[in-house]
């Protein structure tokens, strides 16, 4: 069977690809699934650092394209998760160093060893985000809750449906799932944020996870650690969940609610109930 | 009040757009036309009294035999039909027409042709003529980015369009979802044009050039079809 080809795309910048790109590809190997994840930024390089193998770059995907390393020297071996792989961009290219048969020719050759192949999407809608979407199989949009972000991916899956070779050649339509992030339910509540259900009124698309808004998501990316490796933070929690059910398992959806309060919040509550008895 | 220089003027020119009942030529037959037409005017007399029409040659135009046209509009006024005009037809009969004293009209671009329909004729042997209706039918989402356009016709969307997507009609423009992007129906300038949709939330909506921006939709309920259409100068929203 040839693996896969997952984009992780979103149009605007700054809502999360990467973070979603490394920990859905770590939880795809965790499962147990050969998986790699590609960096299509190119010139832009960031994958390496939130994976956290930043210092072990030596050939990257434009060095594979154009022939000056082979896919085995350019593939990174993550040292925590067996199965899992990293190809990295080149941070001293350009896009236009992005040819597609040669992205093909890296694809395919991926297929033949892989079950997974996540592809990063840099933003914007020009060439690198249209090579990174070009051969995919499956796109999960990242979205922000709030409307420019809803507008950019609209126009990405836009491009899903008329620019990419699935569409082109007339064959069974890109899978598309939407990932929104960021999510704040409380912003929610005081109006300050999109719903989810907003978002999926307007995108139309099956959702496959909420990611809450997390210090866990910053805290790992600072150390280059793919957040789903973080298993006890809601974040980490949120992506495995993301990752079982685009496996096909049934999970209900978390953290699309406010939190019951804390142990501080029943504190405080108990307390004023104690004042309010006192002043009665 | 400028009466007197009002009063100076005895008439004006203006433009107008007439319908007209064409009569269409399908053989340089005179026998033949002649006992169609007969057959038809003893069946009803009175409906071709006064009635102005045009000859259309356009399917007789590569005949050789040719027509003595003062013979047929002879045949025409004789029953009370007023002919007007010719259109069509080659230089011969053009020149023959131009003997006597009936204009040449010329052959409109995306004319309406509506048959008028005639109460039981006798069966002539001709297959009625189905037009194709230009609409333009869209499965899936308009997306932000994407634009649409139903060139000489309606826009029929079974879906929704999305904010920053653009969808354009001559015609009508339905659409069978919500309606959040840019929809601009009569765009040639037909002021019967309307839009039509199941929620709306548009980033613009125009008939004719005669537009509203978001902030000027009123609120609509939920569940019921709305529509847009242009009245006296104004649009109005409302559900039916």
């Amino acid at each position: 069977m040839v693996a896969q080809i997952i984009v992780i795309t979103s149009g605007k910048g700054g809502v999360g690809k990467t973070t979603s790109s490394a920990s859905f590809a770590t939880g795809l190997a965790m499962r147990g699934f050969k998986t790699v994840v590609i960096d299509f930024d190119v010139g832009l390089r960031n994958l390496d650092l939130v994976m956290g193998c930043e210092r072990r770059v030596v050939y990257d995907l434009i060095n594979v394209i154009h022939g000056e390393a082979n896919l085995q020297q350019a593939l990174i071996k993550d040292k925590r998760v067996d199965n899992l792989f990293i190809l990295a961009a080149s941070q001293t290219r350009d896009k236009d160093a992005l040819t597609q048969e040669g992205v093909e020719r890296v694809l395919q050759e991926l297929q033949r060893d892989f079950d997974y192949i996540v592809c990063d999407s840099p933003a914007g809608i020009e060439r690198g985000a249209i090579m990174a979407l070009y051969f995919a199989d499956t796109a999960v949009v990242v979205t922000n809750p709030e409307v420019s972000s809803v507008r950019d991916s609209d126009r990405i899956l836009g491009l899903l449906s008329s620019k990419s070779k699935r569409a082109e050649s007339k064959q069974e339509p890109i899978r598309e799932y939407l990932l929104v992030t960021r999510y704040s339910p409380a912003r929610v509540a005081r109006g300050e944020m999109l719903s989810v259900n907003d978002v999926v009124d307007i995108l139309h698309i099956p959702l496959l996870g909420v990611i809450p808004e997390s210090q866990a998501v910053l805290n790992a990316s600072n150390n280059g650690i793919p957040v789903s490796l973080e298993k006890e933070s809601d974040a980490g929690q949120a992506y495995l969940d993301v990752v079982a059910r685009f496996l096909g398992e049934n999970r209900p959806h978390r953290f699309i609610t406010e939190n019951k309060k804390g142990i501080f919040g029943r504190l405080f509550g108990w307390t004023n109930r104690e004042k309010l008895e006192d002043v009665v | 009040m400028n009466d007197t220089k009002a009063n100076l003027k005895a008439f004006q020119l203006k433009g107008s757009v007439l319908t007209l009942t064409v009569l269409e030529l399908l053989k340089a037959d005179m026998p033949a036309i002649r006992s169609q037409f007969l057959s038809l005017v003893k069946q009803t007399p009175d409906l071709f009294r006064g009635m102005p029409v045009v000859l259309e040659l356009k399917k007789i135009q590569t005949a050789t035999t040719p027509l003595d046209f003062e013979v047929i509009f002879a045949l025409l006024r004789e029953h009370g039909l007023v002919p007007v005009g010719v259109r069509g037809g080659n230089p011969e009969q053009q020149a023959a027409v131009n003997l006597l004293g009936l204009p040449l009209l010329a052959s409109t671009r995306g004319e309406k042709t509506e048959k008028v329909d005639l109460p039981a004729s006798p069966s002539t042997g001709e297959e009625p003529i189905l037009r194709k209706v230009s609409s333009k039918l869209v499965t899936q989402q308009v997306r932000s980015g994407q634009q649409i356009y139903a060139k000489g016709g309606d826009l029929v969307i079974l879906n929704s369009v999305s904010p920053g997507a653009e969808v354009l009609a001559d015609g009508n423009i339905h659409v069978y979802g919500a309606l959040r992007g840019r929809a601009l129906a009569g765009v040639n300038g037909d002021r019967d044009a309307r839009i039509f949709c199941q929620k709306i939330d548009a980033e613009l909506v125009s008939i004719a050039g005669h537009y509203w921006v978001n902030e000027d939709l009123s609120s609509m309920p939920e569940g019921q079809t709305i529509q847009i259409y242009l009245d006296q100068d104004r649009l109005h929203m409302g559900t039916f």
